[in-house]
């Protein structure tokens, strides 16, 4: 047989593989791939950061430290020379003080006569406790002289050390809140005198210089009346323009000029809205100021070209055949728009208004220069009475210093974002219930 | 006559036109022939026609009127001599109007022959629950009665114009209903002209907003020279009281534009890296999944108001990070708790969303051919992306980035909260620079004449800022539409 040796037969070698740096390259993309994932985290990382450090620092202010006991009207205390049938003005100016510090000082233990303690006592409930008291009276005349249990607001500092927010360790002299008064605030919370209740408060008082008795009351009215104006102005004037652009305009310069405006009118700094506010409403035509109107208008004009464009999208997207079908039928122009393209269009163009009212709620510096600043106590009876607005009313609380005002201005930003995000969903949840697929 | 009273009057003969309107046309149909309008809209036209030209005169006449009681007030107050208030007409011309508006909420008996001393008629006034300022004087009370007077006369006289107007406009727009008249045609152009007045509502607000600031500005510019306006680098407004001789300031823009640039930049720095990777990750690689869990919570992200923002750099990113850089250098704190960096960061991230979603749309746009070219030449993912994508969707990705510093350069409440007011020039972004959006704010809440030079400044600084994000706007537009690619 054959007897070469197998071995040398040649065999084509495939060249060796060229080296095309494929391994950098792989690790060059999972590079990449992370850098991207590391933006997303970095991103979501810092909103949940930004949202716990707020809703930790804020869910306290919806439980309030209230001093329930027993309140004896002595009549020798309110009206010594009983003249209070004759003359009803004694029972407004009388020293409910002195009664709300009796009946503490009986709840202690502690004599009238001990004259610092009885100083000492004076910082445990709320100066408000003695408006509690005259309100508690006036309503009810016959309580002269009886003994009920009334439930009155602890003191802010009193309120910040029950719920551990003071630092104990500071020296007492530069402490607010003093050594004996916390044994005192302990001794009455053991047998549930001092107790803390759901804060109703905060949703309907107004502006005060007490925390304790500061609420976003008259800020959630006054940004309801704005909303209401805005909703009516910014829906009506936008929609009009809108249908207006989108069905009949003819293309020439004058649309051109509407249309650059309405996107250069999009881009504009809110605060150059508040700008015109302040000069054309309140100095030209004399409106006044720290109304809720003003505030309303304001914010339509800025909300404004956002609800354009959103309604513009939602009309263009109604499918061509719904028109021409219309107007095959004998429907003019104008009807052929009002009866049937306008109801289609309704679910994007109510999506874009919330969307829009969601924005107009959180503005705050367009406020801030039409004077809605201000030290607003009452609630407002019109849209002409001086109101504040709710992000405006955070912005005031954080100018303010004591710890209570902090803890209440993180519990209103936790209302306003409850009452956003609600918004918005509200707005995703009609999206895509209403939503069609031509 | 009130004016609310001849307000309703007027609507309600606007309302009666309508229902005689249409009972009309109803009537006018037997049957002959074939209506051209339903009835609705021959009462409609009926009601337009009492209306509209009513409500015109209405409204220019209540116009028309304030001004003419002001300006009968104004001149005579300056007839009075000196000494007798004519020292600040201005005051005293709006003391006595609202001495009037007290005097026309008591009983007409009295309100037209009121006591004519101040000192007797502020308990008159008080128990009505009116209080008037101290400065009213006795001089000031005919001279209010008077004009109650003349406004009580005007408006009579304004009001029964206008409802007779409305009443004339009625009876002619009733006449003309007949079977074939065209009503509809009428009514729709009405309509017509309602909604392109409302679209041009836009750029009344254009021209409101550039009108409105610029008065004011070139008053300022009396005062202050607008070289040392814009080119000076000391800003020091020395704030008068109102009323008081007011001390000359200074007022330079350097050092706001400084600082508003710097946070700007420093925004973008975080906002543009992280919302374009955001963005190219979410549109290439993402999963059906991932992106429908990711994209809600960035969108979350934009809308949260910036005043949250602003009090989470105030009260914890702030001291935390002077806390941090305590600890880094070993006791003293090299970061300001209210700097540059603090207030560059926060916005940086308000903005990731604004620059992931522009990019999202640009990235997208690019046609999905180039991708499959590059992945079918053999590149890997990231090249294509690096190499072919981003350069094709470059024009529009500069566009975003304009835009998105436009909204970096408005930005107010995050600065105001975390940035500081001291107007400093410093390279140095730890410490505390402040902007012109801030500048704003403080020289217009507090109690300021409305002349003066350190309020005025504020329409001054809005007018720049407004031109300026105008200008970026513009530019983003522009670039966008010449190199941008058309691929079809």
């Amino acid at each position: 047989m054959t007897d070469f040796a197998i071995d040398t037969i040649p065999v084509a070698q495939r060249p060796p593989r060229r080296d095309i740096g494929i391994k950098k390259r792989y690790a060059a993309e999972a590079r990449f791939k992370a850098y991207g994932i590391a933006a997303i985290v970095f991103g979501l990382v810092f909103l949940a950061i930004m949202l716990v450090s707020i809703a930790t620092k804020g869910y306290t202010a919806f439980w309030q430290t209230n001093i329930t006991m027993p309140v004896t009207f002595d009549a020798a205390v309110l009206d010594p020379q009983n003249k209070r049938d004759s003359d009803p003005s004694v029972l407004i100016k009388a020293n409910y003080d002195k009664l709300a510090q009796a009946a503490l000082a009986t709840k202690l233990g502690i004599s009238p006569d001990d004259k610092p303690s009885m100083t000492k006592l004076k910082g445990i409930l709320s100066d408000s406790a003695r408006i509690q008291l005259r309100d508690a009276l006036t309503a009810n005349p016959a309580l002269m002289g009886q003994t009920v249990e009334v439930a009155m607001l602890a003191s802010a500092n009193i309120d910040s050390a029950f719920k551990g927010q003071v630092d104990l360790t500071v020296p007492e002299a530069r402490r607010k809140v003093k050594d004996q008064q916390i044994t005192w605030m302990n001794q009455l919370a053991q047998d549930g005198t001092l107790a803390e209740k759901f804060n109703t408060g905060l949703f309907t008082y107004g502006a005060s210089s007490r925390p304790e008795t500061s609420g976003i009351g008259v800020a959630i009215v006054g940004s309801l009346m704005m909303m209401a104006i805005v909703l009516v102005l910014a829906l009506l004037i936008g929609v009009a323009a809108s249908i207006y652009l989108e069905e009949f305009a003819a293309k020439n310069r004058i649309t051109d000029l509407i249309e650059v405006n309405i996107n250069n009118l999009a881009a504009v700094p809110s605060i150059v809205f508040g700008l015109l506010g302040l000069s054309v409403f309140i100095n030209f035509l004399g409106m006044p100021r720290s109304a809720a109107l003003v505030g309303g208008i304001t914010l339509s004009l800025m909300t404004l070209p956002t609800i354009i464009i959103a309604t513009r999208a939602a009309i263009a997207a109604v499918p061509p055949s719904i028109r021409q079908a219309a107007l095959g039928l004998g429907a003019s122009k104008m009807q052929m728009v009002f009866h049937h393209v306008l109801p289609l269009a309704m679910p994007g163009i109510l999506t874009g208004t919330i969307i829009g009212l969601a924005r107009a709620l959180g503005e705050t510096a367009p406020l801030l220069l039409i004077g809605m600043v201000a030290f607003v106590a009452n609630y407002p009876s019109t849209p002409l009475d001086p109101s504040t607005a709710l992000p405006v009313q955070i912005y005031m609380w954080a100018n303010e210093a004591e710890r209570a005002f902090v803890e209440r201005m993180s519990g209103a930003i936790i209302i306003l974002l409850v009452f956003l995000m609600a918004m918005n969903i509200t707005a995703i949840i009609l999206r895509r219930k209403f939503e069609r697929r031509w | 006559m009130s004016g609310f009273l001849t307000f309703l009057l007027l609507l309600a003969i606007g309302i009666a036109a309508f229902i005689i309107g249409r009972m009309r046309a109803l009537a006018t149909n037997t049957g002959q022939g074939k209506a051209h309008s339903r009835p609705n809209y021959h009462g409609a036209w009926a009601m337009l026609c009492a209306l509209l030209p009513a409500l015109l005169l209405f409204a220019v006449y209540e116009i028309g009127a304030t001004a003419y009681i002001n300006r009968d007030i104004a001149s005579q107050v300056a007839q009075l001599g000196a000494g007798q208030g004519n020292a600040n007409p201005e005051v005293t011309t709006s003391l006595i109007k609202s001495l009037a508006s007290g005097l026309s909420k008591l009983d007409p008996a009295q309100a037209t022959n009121p006591p004519q001393t101040m000192a007797e008629l502020i308990p008159v006034l008080a128990a009505k629950g009116v209080t008037l300022a101290t400065d009213t004087k006795d001089f000031m009370i005919p001279i209010a009665v008077n004009a109650n007077a003349t406004f009580s006369r005007i408006a009579w006289i304004g009001g029964i114009l206008s409802l007779v107007l409305a009443a004339a406009g009625a009876v002619f727009g009733l006449s003309q209903i007949a079977l074939r008249s065209r009503a509809r045609n009428k009514v729709e152009r009405v309509m017509l002209g309602a909604l392109f007045t409302a679209s041009t509502l836009a750029i009344v607000t254009t021209i409101g907003i550039v009108l409105s600031m610029l008065f004011q500005t070139i008053t300022f510019f009396g005062d202050i020279s607008p070289l040392n306006f814009f080119f000076g680098t000391v800003w020091d407004p020395r704030f008068a009281a109102a009323g008081s001789g007011g001390s000359e300031g200074q007022f330079g823009l350097i050092p706001l534009l400084a600082g508003t640039l710097y946070i700007a930049f420093i925004a973008l720095l975080v906002a543009v890296p992280v919302g374009l990777m955001a963005a190219v990750y979410m549109s290439e690689y993402a999963s059906k999944a991932v992106r429908s869990v990711v994209k809600p919570a960035l969108e979350l992200l934009a809308g949260i108001p910036t005043i949250v923002y602003g009090i989470f750099a105030l009260v914890t990113l702030g001291p935390w990070l002077r806390d941090l850089s305590a600890i880094l250098y070993g006791g003293q704190p090299f970061i300001q708790a209210q700097s540059i960096f603090t207030a560059g960061l926060v916005m940086g991230v308000m903005l990731i969303p604004v620059v992931s979603s522009l990019s999202d749309d640009i990235i997208t746009a690019v046609p999905q051919a180039m991708r499959d070219g590059s992945l079918g030449l053999g590149a890997t993912r990231s090249e294509t992306i690096k190499r072919v994508i981003l350069p094709a969707a470059l024009p529009g990705i500069v566009g975003a980035i304009l835009l998105t510093a436009s909204r970096a350069i408005g930005e107010t409440m995050i600065v105001v909260l975390a940035a500081g007011v001291a107007a400093n020039l410093t390279a140095n972004p730890f410490e505390a620079m402040t902007t012109i959006t801030v500048k704003i704010v403080n020289q217009l809440t507090g109690d300021l004449e409305f002349n003066s030079p350190q309020t005025l400044v504020a329409f001054a600084l809005g007018l720049t800022l407004f031109f300026v994000t105008l200008l970026m706007n513009i530019a983003a537009l522009t670039i966008v539409r010449k190199y941008r690619e058309q691929y079809e």
